[in-house]
């Protein structure tokens, strides 16, 4: 056990490290993008004099170098530093209440997205090459090779239009949770649709490629009901890959959603991420590139620790 | 009645298609001999049924200028047009032909996803598996430096990046291909260090096996299995990453006709109750059953399992 | 101010269609509009769902861009002065106004018993701290170059402002209606648009930017007939189809820009259809300092290889007119109907494309959705038209973002959005006038810059309408902007939306003033 609290600290002490070079890279491709947020925030009608004017107000004409250490120093301090935009908000209220919002739906999605997923993907792997098996699968796949706006929009046609559940996922202030699930339920239904197949593919997939192996021969060879073979022996052993789809998809919930949040018109980190590139406005930028960032690295920690602990060899390899 | 009506149809379409993989796979087995035949001999009908439509989409794609009646980026009439004799899918919203741009549409999909799909797999599973069976600093490097790419969400960083570089057909293959490789590796290496700490292999570094022989002779055929799986679904998410770029104003140059920019040239009819746009959507899904089909086979195949 | 600008009216598909432009006189109202003519009601909650607003939207006058942020500024703040549904100019905060005998001094009297959300009363030390905000040295400010001829701003006592141009311009009270120049209370001689205090219609309640604006009414709104409902609010809503199902779906009673391409099954669905002709125009661009666009026999063969119909008809769906190579609408007072409408003629092309030695020709042309929506299909439909003259246009989709700053006025060839502005001179000025900071063909006329200048001083109606017929001419003949289209200002409402018989054409929404002058069943 003290070996997977090592292994705890150390990938801790790498995702520091990886948040670092994150930083590093997105600021470094921001700057690489053509324009910078005075031309941007000026759009059309950009002369050269407001161009200059805005970027001396900011400190824009500074070299990059400095910039980027400057924000660094900032946030080594806990300071996200003020919106380019939003003069003088600080990054870190522009961005809470939109954070809870992604959270909210990944939640409420994989909620319903991972009890699904597994346990279609065991019945099928029981299942397999039954009819069962290949309809499900049929329309796990269908259902993923559909753009995710697309998916949105058929089901705001079928559930929308017809008045069960409301198109605009904004969320009026102080609504209850009951509230919440409802306004919500059309982009976690998207969302669930889109990640299900998936996982629910390498379930099946990691359980099958164990069923050949000898000590699962054996334990049917013993007569174990087929079930009670794979739940027991074959499921067990599957986790790490399981594991480790499970927490791509989860990652995918909470950084990756940007079009279902447009569609819906519901204010998470995507949209706001989106907008911010395209802006250039860096602090903001740069704030949720690392709390995507830190969102992916825990995630991956604990899809690891799972593995390891599941996998009594890899508990005791140096 | 609606749902009788349905399930009528869903049985006669399930038996054309079921008597069509029937037939694919009688002359298939007819046409090879040796293994090959063997194989196809006891292949299910499903996966007759995916190579079947693999087939015809690879047909489609090489022989599309004898097949499609107009050019693809053409204008022959107005927009919007019904369907009819001229225009068997009707026109689209500048008054291309939709017939003609979808089977132009299946040479530049497949080919691109083929493409893409290919390399990121070739970049992915070499590094996983060389990540999983060295160790050390090589895995450690690896490790950390496809933590980092993966820890930028890939929509943003295929964003940022065709934003740098520019949105030629090339660029986007490139871009895609190596943001999805990261997805791989990981997984190559999580597969492979499960089979690494067997027995068998530490009996084979004792024999002084080199690297390369470990690697392809003794790993790669025991991680094979969840890799095709994952290539099949793979390979649709590229349909679905150039949709969703071009959602938000990249993807392909127009006016080559692709199936991923043409769902979302159309998809605001679909709010609208018209099915237009589920004509390139299904064509990928179709797409997407059948290689995921093939898949699940050699997948079978390749784990043993003999009932 | 004796000028009466003709009126364009609402119009809808079939008539568009059929009859081009509608003057005033020939105002025609579908029968679902004559209930509009019943006394406006007050109440309910509006809400309106646009196709703009970005997370960067700030309350800063000064860089406010689309029609998210115009409405935004338009229901809270008022303006010195207001362009009227008929294209008038009327005032509104500036009860009336003078102008010197040469144009250079206007002297303008505000209006009595204003007061800002705050209590404070409108004077015209607002007004001047206002204005300021978008000059000098380091303005930064979006509208900067439109006041730039502003040398002097002075008050008279409380109500009385007076400016001083560096030179006359008869048309100068049409600025001050800019919706960059709200009337924001003075602190210390500067504004701190921060707070959010204006002196209009509704009172900002809160403003997520990218999101949605809230306001509730202004009970000591000045003026008694307008701002009906209780509540107004502005919501963002990016996504074309999703702009649609809030409407269907009563999320909202209005939306701007609906998907053209499905308007008819959007009207199928029970909305209604609002479309407004007015300046609002899509342009090609050429670069006429660099080959092969420094031959104008290049640039004509390139204005007769478009086809206008095609695109008129297909990327607008018919909600707009063919134009003329010159950025004057016909809702405009000085358009030349005199010139004749120029045509898709390969003939023609080629020909010109002999006159400039030229067997073939081959250029890319930048286009974006960002430019105007449906400009990468109108690239498109141009290269194909083009293609039977003999001319290769090569439509290159350039990234949405940063498409302001890295492709226009930048690359040699590339597709343009312009709002179009309600007097000629402004719109000369802006994007025509040698050395202008927005002209973007790079275009330098002698004979033009004379007429301009003259034309802006000139108080003889008659003259005037002379020179700026000779300058669209020489800008149609010349210059260096393909404009193919006019688009109309399309807006669908739900069926309660009522509308005064007359819908201002100077931009979308009523003048951006739908959330003052509509109201509910």
């Amino acid at each position: 056990m003290a070996h997977v609290w090592r292994m705890i600290a150390q990938r801790l002490a790498f995702g520091l490290v990886t948040l670092f070079v994150v930083s590093i890279i997105i600021f470094g491709a921001t700057e690489l993008l053509p324009g910078d947020f005075a031309q941007a925030v000026l759009g059309q009608a950009a002369t050269p004099e407001a161009v200059a004017t805005i970027r001396r107000e900011l400190g824009l004409d500074r070299p990059w170098a400095v910039r980027y250490f400057d924000w660094l120093f900032g946030v080594l301090q806990g300071d996200f530093g003020t919106s380019l935009a939003q003069r003088g908000r600080p990054v870190t209220d522009m961005i809470l209440s939109r954070l809870g919002n992604t959270f909210f739906l990944a939640i409420y999605a994989a909620a319903m997205a991972v009890p699904l997923a597994l346990t279609l993907g065991v019945l099928v792997a029981l299942w397999r090459n039954s009819l069962f098996d290949r309809i499900a699968n049929s329309t796990a796949l269908s259902a993923i090779s559909f753009p995710e706006f697309f998916v949105a929009y058929i089901l705001i046609f079928v559930l929308a239009q017809s008045g069960y559940f409301p198109s605009m996922a904004r969320m009026p202030a102080g609504a209850d949770l009951g509230e919440k699930l409802y306004r919500a339920f059309l982009p976690a239904l998207t969302l669930t649709l889109v990640v299900t197949a998936h996982m629910m593919r390498m379930t099946r997939a990691a359980i099958i490629n164990l069923l050949a192996s000898p000590y699962i021969e054996m334990a049917r060879l013993k007569g174990m009901r087929p079930s009670r073979v794979i739940i027991r022996h074959a499921l067990p052993n599957a986790i790490a890959p399981i594991a480790n789809v499970v927490a791509i998809n989860l990652a995918y919930l909470i950084t990756g959603v940007v079009v279902v949040e447009v569609v819906f018109v519901y204010p998470g980190l995507g949209q706001l991420m989106v907008d911010s590139v395209s802006r250039r406005d860096i602090p903001v930028v740069q704030a949720i590139a690392l709390i995507f960032a830190a969102a992916y690295v825990l995630l991956n920690l604990t899809a690891d620790v799972i593995s390891t602990l599941s996998n009594p060899r890899l508990m005791h390899r140096t | 009645m609606g749902f009788l009506i349905f399930l009528f149809w869903a049985a006669i379409t399930l038996g054309v298609a079921m008597a069509a993989a029937w037939a694919f796979r009688a002359v298939a087995t007819a046409v090879t001999r040796g293994e090959t035949q063997r194989a196809l001999r006891n292949a299910p009908l499903t996966a007759s049924f995916g190579m079947l439509v693999i087939f015809i989409y690879l047909v489609v794609a090489i022989l599309a200028p004898l097949i499609a009646h107009f050019p693809e980026r053409e204008v022959v009439g107005s927009q919007f047009m019904p369907w009819s004799g001229d225009h068997w899918l009707g026109t689209d919203a500048l008054g291309r032909d939709m017939f003609s741009r979808m089977i132009y549409g299946t040479r530049n999909t497949v080919g691109i996803a083929f493409a893409t799909t290919a390399l990121a797999f070739l970049i992915g599973s070499v590094f996983g598996l060389l990540a999983a069976t060295v160790g050390g600093w090589l895995d450690q490097g690896l490790s950390r430096l496809v933590d980092v790419m993966m820890a930028i969400p890939s929509l943003i960083f295929a964003l940022l990046l065709l934003t740098i570089f520019g949105t030629s057909i090339v660029t986007l293959i490139l871009v895609i291909a190596v943001i999805d490789s990261t997805r791989v590796f990981r997984l190559a290496r999580a597969v492979a260090e499960g089979v690494v700490v067997m027995d068998y292999i530490e009996a084979a570094r004792l024999r002084g096996e080199g690297l390369v022989y470990l690697i392809t002779r003794e790993i790669l055929p025991n991680v094979t299995a969840p890799l095709v799986a994952e290539f099949g679904l793979r390979f649709c998410f590229v349909f679905l990453s150039i949709s969703a770029l071009s959602f938000l104003g990249l993807g392909i140059q127009p006016p080559t006709a692709d199936w991923g920019s043409m769902v979302r040239e159309n998809a605001t009819l679909i709010t609208f109750g018209d099915i237009t746009p589920l004509l390139p959507a299904g064509a990928i899904a179709l797409l997407t059953v059948a290689v995921n089909f093939v898949v699940d086979w050699q997948l079978y195949r390749a784990s043993g399992l003999k009932e | 101010m004796t000028n009466r600008p003709r009126t364009p009216g609402i119009t809808r598909r079939g008539l568009m269609k059929s009859a081009g432009a509608i003057g005033a006189a020939g105002l025609i109202l579908p029968a679902s509009y004559r209930k509009a003519m019943a006394e406006p009601k007050r109440g309910g909650t509006f809400r309106i769902g646009f196709g703009h607003g970005n997370t960067t939207d700030s309350l800063n006058p000064a860089l406010w861009d689309q029609a998210f942020v115009q409405v935004l500024g338009n229901t809270m703040h008022n303006y010195l002065t207001v362009i009227g549904p008929d294209g008038q100019l009327q005032p509104e905060l500036a009860e009336s106004w003078e102008a010197s005998s040469d144009a250079a001094t206007w002297t303008f009297k505000l209006r009595e018993g204003v007061t800002f959300h705050n209590g404070k009363d409108v004077v015209a030390e607002d007004v001047i701290a206002s204005l300021n905000h978008h000059r000098g040295e380091d303005s930064a400010s979006a509208a900067a170059p439109i006041v730039e001829a502003i040398t002097d701003i002075r008050a008279d006592g409380d109500k009385v402002v007076v400016i001083t141009l560096e030179a006359g311009d008869a048309d100068f009270p049409f600025i001050l209606s800019d919706y960059h120049l709200p009337i924001l209370p003075a602190e210390d001689g500067r504004i701190d648009y921060t707070k959010g205090i204006g002196c209009g219609g509704y009172i900002l309640e809160s403003f997520e930017p990218g999101v949605d604006a809230h306001f509730t009414r202004n009970p000591d709104y000045w003026k008694s007939d307008h701002a009906h409902f209780d509540r107004v609010e502005l919501y963002a809503i990016l996504d074309s189809a999703a702009r649609q199902n809030a409407l269907i779906t009563g999320e909202v009673d209005v939306i701007d820009r609906p998907d053209l391409n499905t308007i008819h099954m959007l009207e199928r669905a029970g909305a209604n259809i609002i479309s407004v002709s007015g300046t609002q125009h899509y342009t090609f661009v050429m670069d006429s300092r660099v080959a092969p666009f420094s031959d104008n026999n290049v640039r004509m063969a390139l204005k007769y290889g478009i086809n206008r119909q095609q695109l008129v008809d297909t990327v607008l769906s018919g909600f707009g007119v063919v134009g003329n190579d010159h950025p004057i609408g016909r809702s405009n007072r000085f358009h030349a109907d005199e010139l004749e409408q120029r045509e898709f003629d390969p003939d023609r092309a080629r020909y010109h494309l002999q006159q400039a030695g030229m067997d073939s020709l081959s250029v890319d042309l930048s286009a974006s959705d960002a430019a105007f929506s449906g400009a990468v299909d109108a690239a498109v439909l141009f290269s194909e038209s083009a293609a039977q003259a003999g001319i290769t246009v090569n439509p290159v989709r350039e990234p949405s973002d940063g498409y302001w700053s890295n492709v226009w006025m930048v690359k040699p060839f590339t597709a343009v959005y312009w709002g179009g502005r309600p007097t000629e001179d402004w719109m000369f000025s802006t994007a025509y006038a040698a050395g202008a900071p927005w002209n973007d063909g790079f275009w330098e006329h002698d004979r033009f810059m004379e007429l301009l200048r003259a034309a802006r001083s000139e108080l003889d109606e008659d003259l005037r309408r002379e020179m700026y017929v000779e300058m669209q001419q020489i800008v149609r003949d010349e210059g260096s902007n393909i404009i193919p289209m006019f688009s109309n200002y399309v807006m669908a409402t739900a069926d309660n939306v009522m509308t005064p018989e007359q819908i201002g054409s100077n931009t979308t929404l009523d003048g951006v003033r739908a959330t003052e002058r509509w109201w509910f069943a």
